[in-house]
């Protein structure tokens, strides 16, 4: 079970139980549906909804952490067919949080969504689905069929005179979908290659139409907001930095796996609460958002609290939330090697720069890795990295040189080493047993 | 209206425009490639970035639309550092093999690398090798080379209006390709040639003909369909080497046809005829030209003496020039003959006599693209008249509703509104039926010619559709023109249109359709029609430009008539067997590349050109022979000193568009009970059969729309006859028959057969329009 | 196995129609990706007549299928083995023993990446971020199935179990 520990429970209340409570009746014993009810019942005006919602200063889970009300008040108003879609692509390497919601909560985002739907005046959604997570996107079509027996999907939805409906889209294998006009290409049956900006979703999204898009967690967080009010929730973490938020902690811990903790968390707490240093080695370098942030080096991240600003002062960004330990057993040139890799095969090939530039940071990356390293390169690395970025039709080009940058900055003398001894400075045998693969008496 | 500045130049522009297209109208060039201006917009290549006032990061000029205010900069240190940052990641994988490229001298990517000359590549790794494609005979490729732009894929989708191309695969591996084991088999393929900015895309049959830059240039206007597309005709030693558009948004934009791309290879074709020839004692001689001239008109002359000017016809090609024409029918009438026509593959003349005016387009081309409501009535619209088929695919996108008329539901590429697909003798009734629907929604007295009909929900569906616009066409295609009951369609389609308050185009079968008329090339009132003329056989013929047993509406009649006449004097640029059996003299001529000439397009627009190249051996432009003809007989008024005499005279002056045109009609007779029973035979004249210069087109007759015909059929149809698709059937008309392999072809109505004209293999057939007896072979 | 690749069982076109509903009605494209999944499943791989015959049933130009075939990971335009194994190496993955486990895999198996067992059973495939890094290593079995923890223990009884 992939919660293991939480300080603040909102979202991962209904985990508990993990593959046993994620059902309808469970969801409606906790209360589920009951913020749905009250904003029907109540027919609680739009503005007054994401009103609410803006209190919260709830900020997107998606990595970007927009703020959440905001973006529903630029739907206009009074466009006839308008959607929200739910991104639940989830390929962020690090990040595994969307999965469980929909494992062990999906009637949250259900509800998130629905309520969603009703603030900005759409009567459809989407839910596209990581393609690898097939169990989950065949649990949340469960969960479908659950809420729209009960009525909390369709037309007319509790009486209240609103219909919306929601439907899953399952992904198929590309990270690139992850980004929203990406994903909402993908919808239409196309490549998910990202659409150029202006215009936004809010104006021409999914089928042309206004469309809201947001993160699973983001659309999870709705209920408890509407359930404890705005305020409250802003108040559960620090200004500007609302609420609980998931991290999944992945690498070298103990108990790798999610945990919500109120924004603000000392990054140290977390690394506790996932029971600390595996083997009890020393901590090298820790990626704070997902594979995309920047890497910050131990004593950087160790002064760092768990949220948007804190993370952004040190230099990182707080991204989708995924936390990637690395201890002393790490090349940081193999590390990199392997995420350079990542955006090389995950580039969707339109722009220029990116289609290019993933390739040639990857290829020279392997090089330095593969003792064929010149002197040369980290000026060469770091000038395509520069000439990728901020030129691009989506953010991949930028997240592809983000680490290429940060690795270099934090440990150029380890790459220099590389180049200069044609090896790495961590013992192969120290890395191979970092990994825990090998127990004692295995292979 | 917004202000905004540009290098410190501050415009006008309409609201919406983006910023490239702001210093288009500066004049200032901002480096491109994916962008292009009939295309959506990709902005993929990121080489238009530039800089913008408060923007912190470079933006792209093709997709960022301009504010009021916006101060941009295209050629800061920001601009030109994200410039060449592209540059160079654009070259990083290309072969760099300009030597050897056919796109070297003409290419973008060569150009702006040259201007951006500093940033020579530190790429040291492997370079990307991407296998070739085949796209068939027409477009040669170097993938290699590709920078994935996307305009070709765009193209594909959006002009010719089905995704032939696609980029596949992602990241460094994308690929532009078509679907495996297809080709690119558009009759707009050529146009991806020139749209691709980098030698990926080149032509298949130019490929290392030439160095673009020793090539000549001409002006020129296409010889084949009546669109009167202008071109850009490339020589290298008098050798038509290449033809390009030449943009003309009135026109053809900036795209042509294939057809008139790649004909250009029958002009250097072996069966150019390039000396005079008489046939003597039954033997072919190759003579001077005095002495074939001489020949001809004493035979011409001998007849009219013996036979009367009526013994004497003339078969003038609809691709001949307005100049040709013109001296041809003077010359026929010189001689006493009013057997004069150009509408050789019509079959209905009941309307001569009865039309206001010359029958054209009826408005402008341009505005067919304004239309908002459309009927399209017998026409193999995409492949008679791709580009007039491009407009209206673009006006529907935008929500013009078009609907169609037809015997052959081939598929136009256009979202259709509504469509009545009927054999060819039920075309008048069901257009009668639309008309009646027509008439009644508007309240206005249906004729009795109508009373009868039942109108079908469909033709109630059209009418209503024609009803709700505010700008109505209805067009005529060539299937329309061609058919027996010509003058009820054209009637139709007036009372149509004019109850609508809308237009009546005649979409013109051939580059002067509208110039045969001009320039009299019809007969006169004691005259006989292209039609009478071959059915009541004359002692000799005049021959212009035309293979009558391909281009005439029954080839049979064509071939026995002429092989009947006393004489046939044939003005060709072209022999054929068939020449050297019919005719007596062979006179060579030049075809449009050698001649300066004009075509009077469908809307009629005159469009005069010069010869892109010097005549070929000793032919010599038609005009010219024409003349020394006219002088030979003694005749007056063939004084000309140029063809620009001809022009003025035939025109009486030098108008834009010419003057008489009308497509008013009175007093048909209207008779719209269906006169055929039986298997009809639906004919269409595939686009590279057309005319003897684009059946000499090697590469063209490779290509898909060049398929032998065979005889298509519905499901049903073949069920009936017990055949399987693929095996032989004996077609057979009028006492002749043929054996063709069947062919299933579902966009057929019932009780018919679709076999093509306009080839050696279904000449025996006889007329286009026939009952049909169909067993199995 | 259906091996008429340019025909999809009657099964296959009912579960299409289900997922053409969850889109408006002139969208069907939008069941593309559910469609090639379907037709993957039921021939195996994605022939190219596989792919026209589900861009024809769904109104498309089949390039536009082909495009979206060739884009997204987990199509195979290939045959595949029986059990085909994609093998998470991602860096979080890694730092817990992905790529170890890749590589005990293919010792195990006696192939490489992108190859298949002689006797057709199992291909192996380099996969990205499945979005289950906690669980790592990571490995999924024909695009449908996860299984997590995988160290030597546990990939020894899966190859055991597929059959
Ligand atoms: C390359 C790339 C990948 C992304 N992947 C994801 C993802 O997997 N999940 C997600 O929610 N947002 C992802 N995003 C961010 C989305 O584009 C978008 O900002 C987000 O879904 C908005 O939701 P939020 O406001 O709730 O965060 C990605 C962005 C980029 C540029
Ligand atoms: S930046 Fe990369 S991933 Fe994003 S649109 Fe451009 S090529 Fe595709
Ligand atoms: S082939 Fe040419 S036009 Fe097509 S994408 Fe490549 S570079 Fe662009
Ligand atoms: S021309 Fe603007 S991005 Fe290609
Ligand atoms: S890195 Fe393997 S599942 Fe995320």
């Amino acid at each position: 079970m992939a919660l293991i520990d939480t300080i603040n429970p909102l979202l991962t209340t209904g985990w508990a139980k993990g593959d046993a409570g994620w059902s309808l009746k469970d969801y409606e014993a906790r209360g589920g549906y009951k913020q749905l009810r009250r904003v029907l019942e109540s027919r609680m005006s739009q503005d007054d909804l994401i009103a609410e919602v803006k209190k919260s200063v709830l900020r997107g889970r998606g990595g970007a952490g927009f703020p959440t009300g905001l973006k529903w008040s630029f739907m206009p108003k009074a466009a006839p067919v308008k959607y929200v879609v739910c991104n639940t692509d989830e390929g962020e390497p690090g990040t595994f949080k969307d999965r469980d919601l929909m494992r062990f909560d999906p009637h949250s985002v259900i509800e998130g969504m629905i309520i969603a739907g009703y603030a900005v005046g759409a009567k459809a959604g989407y839910n596209y689905i990581h393609g690898e997570i097939f169990e989950a996107y065949q649990r949340f079509e469960e969960a479908l069929d659950q809420a729209r027996a009960a009525g909390y999907l369709g037309d007319n939805i509790l009486g209240s005179g609103f219909s919306f409906d929601l439907f899953a889209h399952h992904g198929w294998g590309a990270y690139i979908c992850g980004e929203e006009t990406g994903l909402l290409e993908s919808i239409e049956g196309k490549k998910g290659q990202p659409r150029y900006k202006p215009p936004f979703p809010a104006n021409f999204g999914l089928y042309g139409k206004p469309t809201t898009i947001n993160n699973t967690e983001t659309f999870a967080a709705i209920p408890f907001i509407l359930g404890m009010g705005g305020e409250a929730y802003l108040n559960l973490g620090k200004p500007n930095n609302g609420g609980t938020k998931l991290f999944s902690v992945s690498g070298h811990v103990n108990r790798p796996g999610n945990f919500e903790v109120p924004m603000g968390t000392p990054f140290a707490k977390l690394l506790e609460m996932a029971g600390g240093m595996r083997g009890g080695r020393k901590l090298k370098a820790v990626i704070p958002g997902g594979s995309s942030a920047p890497v910050l080096p131990a004593n950087v991240i160790m002064d760092c609290t768990m949220d948007y600003d804190s993370i952004a002062k040190a230099g990182s960004m707080l991204g989708s939330g995924a936390v990637i330990v690395m201890d002393e057993t790490v090349c940081m040139v193999k590390a990199l090697e392997r995420l350079s890799y990542f955006y090389y095969e995950e580039s969707c090939g339109q722009c220029t720069p990116c289609r290019e530039g993933s390739g040639w940071l990857y290829r020279v990356v392997h090089r330095i890795e593969h003792g064929e390293g010149r002197p040369e390169d980290l000026d060469l690395l770091n000038r395509v990295t520069d000439n990728m970025m901020g030129k691009t039709i989506c953010a991949l080009a930028d997240a592809a040189a983000f680490p290429v940058r940060s690795f270099i900055k934090h440990f150029q003398s380890e790459f220099e080493y590389h180049i200069e001894n044609k090896k790495c400075l961590v013992d192969p045998e120290v890395q191979r047993m970092g990994s825990g693969f090998f127990k004692a008496g295995n292979v | 209206m917004v202000e905004i500045e540009i290098d410190g130049k501050t415009l006008q522009v309409e609201d919406g425009s983006t910023v490239i297209e702001a210093a288009h109208k500066l004049g200032t060039y901002i480096p491109h490639f994916c962008y292009h201006k009939k295309l959506s917009i990709a902005a993929n290549c990121r080489m238009c970035l530039v800089q913008v006032e408060k923007a912190p990061k470079p933006m792209p000029a093709c997709a960022t639309i301009v504010t009021n205010g916006m101060k941009v900069f295209t050629h800061s240190d920001l601009a030109i550092k994200a410039q060449k940052a592209v540059m160079e990641f654009l070259l990083i994988n290309h072969p760099l093999d300009c030597p050897i490229c056919d796109q070297g001298g003409e290419c973008q990517l060569q150009d702006l690398a040259v201007g951006y000359g500093d940033s020579a590549s530190k790429y040291e790794e492997e370079k990307r090798v991407v296998p070739d494609k085949d796209l068939g005979p027409l477009v040669s490729t170097d993938m290699t080379r590709c920078i994935n732009c996307t305009r070709c894929i765009r193209f594909t989708a959006e002009i010719a209006g089905f995704m032939e191309l696609g980029q596949s695969y992602r990241g460094e591996r994308a690929e532009v390709m078509p679907f495996i084991g297809k080709t690119v088999d558009t009759e707009l393929s050529g146009n991806i040639i020139d749209l691709c900015p980098v030698g990926a895309l080149t032509s298949k049959p130019f490929r290392f003909a030439a160095r673009t830059w020793e090539l000549s240039r001409r002006k020129s206007v296409s010889p084949h369909d009546a669109l009167g597309s202008n071109l850009i005709v490339q020589t290298k030693h008098d050798r038509v080497m290449r033809v390009l558009p030449l943009e003309n948004e009135d026109i053809n934009e900036c795209w042509i046809s294939d057809k008139d791309r790649f004909s250009y290879q029958g002009l250097n074709g072996a069966d150019r005829l390039t000396k005079p020839m008489v046939k003597q004692g039954g033997e072919w001689k190759e003579v001077d030209w005095n002495v074939a001239l001489d020949y001809a008109a004493h035979a011409l002359r001998d007849v009219a003496k013996n036979h009367g000017g009526s013994a004497i016809g003339g078969l003038l090609s609809p691709h001949a020039t307005l100049e040709e024409m013109f001296l041809a029918q003077k010359l026929l009438r010189g001689l006493g003959s009013e057997n004069i026509d150009f509408r050789l593959r019509h079959t209905d003349f009941s309307g001569d006599g009865k039309r206001v005016g010359i029958p054209s387009l009826g408005m402008k081309i341009a505005d067919i693209s304004r239309l908002d409501r459309v009927l399209v009535v017998g026409s193999f619209l995409r492949k008679d008249h791709p580009l007039i088929a491009q407009r209206l695919r673009q006006s529907a996108k935008k929500g013009a509703e078009v609907s169609v008329l037809h015997s052959a539901d081939d598929d136009l590429l256009i979202k259709l509104k509504a469509c009545v697909f009927a054999a060819p003798s039920q075309l008048p009734a069901q257009f009668g039926q639309v008309a009646k629907a027509v008439c009644t929604i508007k309240s206005v007295a249906v004729p009795h010619f109508l009373g009868e009909l039942v109108v079908s929900p469909e033709a109630q569906t059209i009418a209503e559709s024609l009803v709700s616009g505010s700008n109505v066409g209805v067009l005529l295609g060539n299937f329309a023109q061609q058919h027996p009951q010509a003058a009820m369609l054209h009637a139709l389609g007036r009372l149509v249109s004019k109850t609508l308050g809308g237009r009546l185009g005649f979409l013109g079968e051939a580059a002067n359709s509208v110039g045969g008329y001009v320039a009299g090339a019809i007969p006169g009132t004691t005259g006989l029609n292209a039609a009478a003329m071959l059915a009541d056989s004359r002692q000799a013929y005049v021959v212009l430009g035309a293979e009558p047993e391909l281009d005439c509406a029954n080839g049979a009649q064509a071939l026995a008539a002429l092989a009947k006449a006393a004489v046939t004097v044939v003005l060709t640029p072209f022999k054929s067997q068939a020449m050297l059996d019919y005719a007596a003299v062979l006179l060579p001529t030049t075809p449009f590349s050698e001649t300066s000439g004009t075509f009077v397009n469908t809307e009629g627009r005159a469009q005069s050109f010069y010869a892109a190249a010097k005549p070929l051996g000793d032919a010599r432009p038609a005009w010219k022979v024409l003349r020394v003809l006219g002088n030979l007989l003694d005749q007056s008024g063939f004084d000309y000193n140029s063809s620009e005499d001809v022009r003025t005279e035939a025109l009486g002056g030098n108008p834009e568009f010419v003057a008489g045109l009308d497509n008013a009609v009175d007093g048909v007779v209207m008779k719209l009970a269906p006169t055929a029973s039986g298997i009809e035979r639906v004919s269409d004249v595939p686009i590279h059969f057309a005319d003897p210069l684009v059946r000499r087109s090697l590469a063209l007759q490779m290509a898909a729309d060049s398929a032998a015909p065979a005889a298509r059929m519905s499901a049903a149809m073949l069920a009936k006859l017990g055949v399987a698709a693929g095996a032989d059937v004996r077609v057979g008309a009028g006492g002749t028959a043929i054996v063709l392999p069947a062919q299933l072809d579902a966009g057929l109505p019932d009780g018919t057969v679709r076999i093509a004209a306009a080839h050696a293999s279904t000449v025996a057939l006889g007329p286009l329009f026939a009952n049909l007896t169909v067993e199995k072979a | 196995m259906n091996n008429d690749y340019e025909k999809l069982s009657p099964e296959a076109l009912r579960r299409i129609d289900r997922e053409v509903a969850k889109y408006p009605a002139d969208q069907t494209q939008s069941a593309v990706m559910a469609a090639l999944v379907i037709a993957q499943d039921e021939k195996g791989w994605l022939p190219k007549e596989t792919i026209a015959a589900v861009a024809n049933y769904l109104g498309m130009a089949p390039m536009a299928a082909y495009e979206v075939a060739s884009f997204y990971n987990m199509y195979d335009l290939h045959p595949v083995g029986k059990y085909k194994i994609t093998v998470c190496t991602n860096l979080p993955c890694a730092l817990s023993g992905g790529v170890h486990a890749a590589d005990y895999v293919k010792t195990k198996l006696g192939i490489d990446f992108n190859e298949t067992t002689a006797d057709g059973k199992f291909t192996l495939k380099e996969g990205e971020c499945m979005g289950a890094c906690g669980d790592a290593p990571v490995m999924l079995v024909n695009n449908k199935r996860m299984c997590s923890f995988m160290l030597p223990d546990e990939i020894d009884k899966l190859l055991a179990e597929c059959k």
